[in-house]
């Protein structure tokens, strides 16, 4: 039966790899998404799952089973942080180049140095070309929900790429919030059996995997790989409708907060997402028409329907939790404005970097934001969009 | 109770603030509430001072910080009160709830808040060393918050413990918490 009961975060999501019931987790924890695996490793422990959990010496180890698993046949999950990201960023690519649908869930946090274990996502932006896909979630029930949809939406058919299962580290990961846990079976189902396509340990049609591929073919295999994301945005889009008909919680590319009718818009990623929410209601009652874009889908980016959402706004702030060294602006910023040029759409933006190594966000400091932007509508694009928040300067 | 209701736990790594934030939210949950509890780390090691939240509300809650204005406040460990200032942001109806053997009026005093702030003392660690056997002060404090406040009843609190320490502990140790707890909430002084 469903159960509505208080969780923490890195639990929720546990919570739902044992309803799942991977086929393999080969995992090296690290703060601050370690209780995912330690968790997940009492489940196998004491029989609940039927996983086979694979102990390694590093996350880089981690990911080569991963991979390997998957390409053999198996469903596959793991869960990691930061360094332990940053470690397996040589095989990310080949995870999404074999399109072997594992699901990582990764708990947002700083990378070094300095050495920092509070939330940024510098880790998940790090990734961002590796051919994975990448959904945030703002709260614990999205940690859960997500998971639960990356499973459907890493293994269509037309898309089967690995999905990102982003959360952030300590706000979200050991936030206790009441968490709607659905029913074992209704997961089960929802999720429904693996069948891999062309695995390795087909015995009966053998297959070899990664071979050398050099000028003559690579560029197709690649040119080929860059098909799947398209589908992958529907992929999103429909598992997420299903699991609102399912479950009475729908999801998209990204959530609209009080967006419609909004004169100024601050777009964000993660849990910051949520004290926005808080700020725009604020604004609101005080007469601005304030909106929020929540970017849920990072990978596949929903360029042209973020510009469509944004239709007609006066000025819009867009937030980036993590840098991007030597960059005129940050990631998120520069792909919503690319997204906006390319739609013919020149709304005045600019770019708010907070929240780095855990640095905390609160709703007036959004609030203040929000105020600098009639004055950005009425001044036109600013040459340098780039504004700090909550830092000393 | 008020629509949000905050709280904010000091106490050191080890003492058990972001458990019993945890049993709190659990409680406020079973009295029909929306619930928050997390805790603020810096490098999760025991004995260093560390903050634990908990909000209550009737509304989904959304916000993400911190609470720099808490209704109520526990301390875990009374030598906190000389290396920070609890009592930040506190209202002129908070509530200040501390375990430490000092008396009410005077820690009151020295922490220079309003008279209209309502300041318990309970010596929660001897309680759990009598009671449970270990110096562990956080059970006991639920206990007196359900006195010198309306966020938990007595039973809540007790019902709330069972549910989340009652696979984990003995039987004889959950009677030994649900013991201290009872006697937190005799014997908290107020002023």
């Amino acid at each position: 039966m469903p159960e509505t009961k208080p969780m923490e975060g890195n639990h929720a999501v546990a919570e739902a790899m044992r309803q799942i019931n991977p086929d393999v987790m080969a995992a090296y924890p690290i703060t601050p998404s370690t209780e995912i695996v330690q968790t997940f490793s009492s489940f196998v422990a004491n029989g609940l799952v039927d996983t086979n959990f694979v102990v390694v010496e590093s996350e880089h180890s981690a990911m080569s089973a991963c991979t390997a698993a998957a390409v053999a046949g198996g469903r596959v999950m793991n869960a990691t942080s930061s360094q332990g990201l940053a470690l397996m960023w040589e095989i990310l690519y080949i995870t999404a180049s074999l399109r072997a649908p594992v699901i990582l869930t990764v708990v947002n946090r700083a990378l070094s140095g300095n050495i920092n274990i509070h939330c940024d996502h510098s880790d998940s932006y790090g990734a961002r070309d590796t051919g994975w896909l990448q959904i945030f979630g703002e709260n614990v029930q999205e940690g859960y929900d997500n998971l639960i949809q990356a499973v459907r939406i890493g293994e269509a058919l037309d898309v089967r790429l690995p999905v990102m299962n982003c959360l952030d580290g300590f706000l979200v990961s050991h936030s206790y919030e009441l968490l709607q846990v659905e029913d074992d079976q209704a997961v089960k189902d929802f999720v429904g059996p693996y069948q891999a396509v062309n695995p390795l340990l087909d015995l009966s049609n053998p297959i070899s995997v990664g071979p050398l591929d050099l000028w003559d073919y690579y560029f197709e295999h690649k040119r080929s790989q860059l098909d799947a994301y398209g589908p992958a945005k529907e992929a999103i889009i429909e598992v997420g409708k299903e699991f609102g008909k399912t479950f009475g919680r729908e999801y998209g590319l990204f959530e609209e907060f009080m967006l419609e009718d909004a004169e100024y818009a601050v777009i964000a990623l993660g849990s910051a997402a949520g004290t926005a929410k808080d700020a725009v209601e604020a604004l609101r009652a005080d007469g601005m028409k304030a909106g929020l874009l929540k970017l849920r889908a990072y990978r596949p980016f929903p360029a042209v329907e973020i510009a469509a959402a944004l239709k007609g706004k006066k000025a819009v702030a867009i937030f980036d939790r993590a840098a991007s060294y030597g960059a005129d602006s940050f990631p998120l910023f520069s792909e919503v404005t690319s997204g906006l040029y390319t739609a013919g759409q020149l709304i005045p933006a600019v770019n708010i970097l907070y929240g780095l190594g855990g640095r905390e966000i609160i709703p007036d400091q959004i609030i203040s934001v929000f105020r600098t932007l009639p004055s950005v509508a009425a001044t036109g694009q600013p040459v340098d969009p780039v504004q700090y928040v909550g830092v000393r300067e | 109770m008020a629509s949000l209701t905050e709280v904010r736990w000091h106490g050191r790594g080890g003492q058990g603030a972001k458990t019993a934030s945890y049993i709190l939210a659990v409680a406020a949950a079973e009295q029909g509430h929306l619930v928050q509890a997390f805790p603020e780390y810096g490098a999760e090691r025991r004995g260093a001072p560390m903050k634990s939240y908990v909000r209550i509300s009737d509304k989904p809650i959304r916000l993400r910080s911190g609470v720099p204005e808490p209704g109520i406040v526990v301390v875990l460990d009374s030598s906190l009160i000389g290396t920070e200032n609890v009592a930040v942001g506190v209202p002129e109806n908070g509530i200040i709830l501390i375990n430490g053997t000092m008396d009410a009026a005077e820690v009151k005093k020295r922490m220079g808040v309003p008279d209209s702030v309502k300041v318990g003392v309970v010596d929660a660690t001897t309680i759990a060393n009598e009671a449970i056997g270990r110096p562990i002060p956080n059970t006991p404090m639920l206990g007196a918050l359900a006195k010198v406040s309306d966020i938990v009843t007595l039973e809540a609190a007790k019902a709330a413990l069972r549910k989340t320490l009652g696979k984990k502990l003995s039987p004889a140790v959950l009677e030994g918490n649900n013991k201290a707890v009872d006697r937190a909430y005799e014997e908290v002084k107020l002023a």
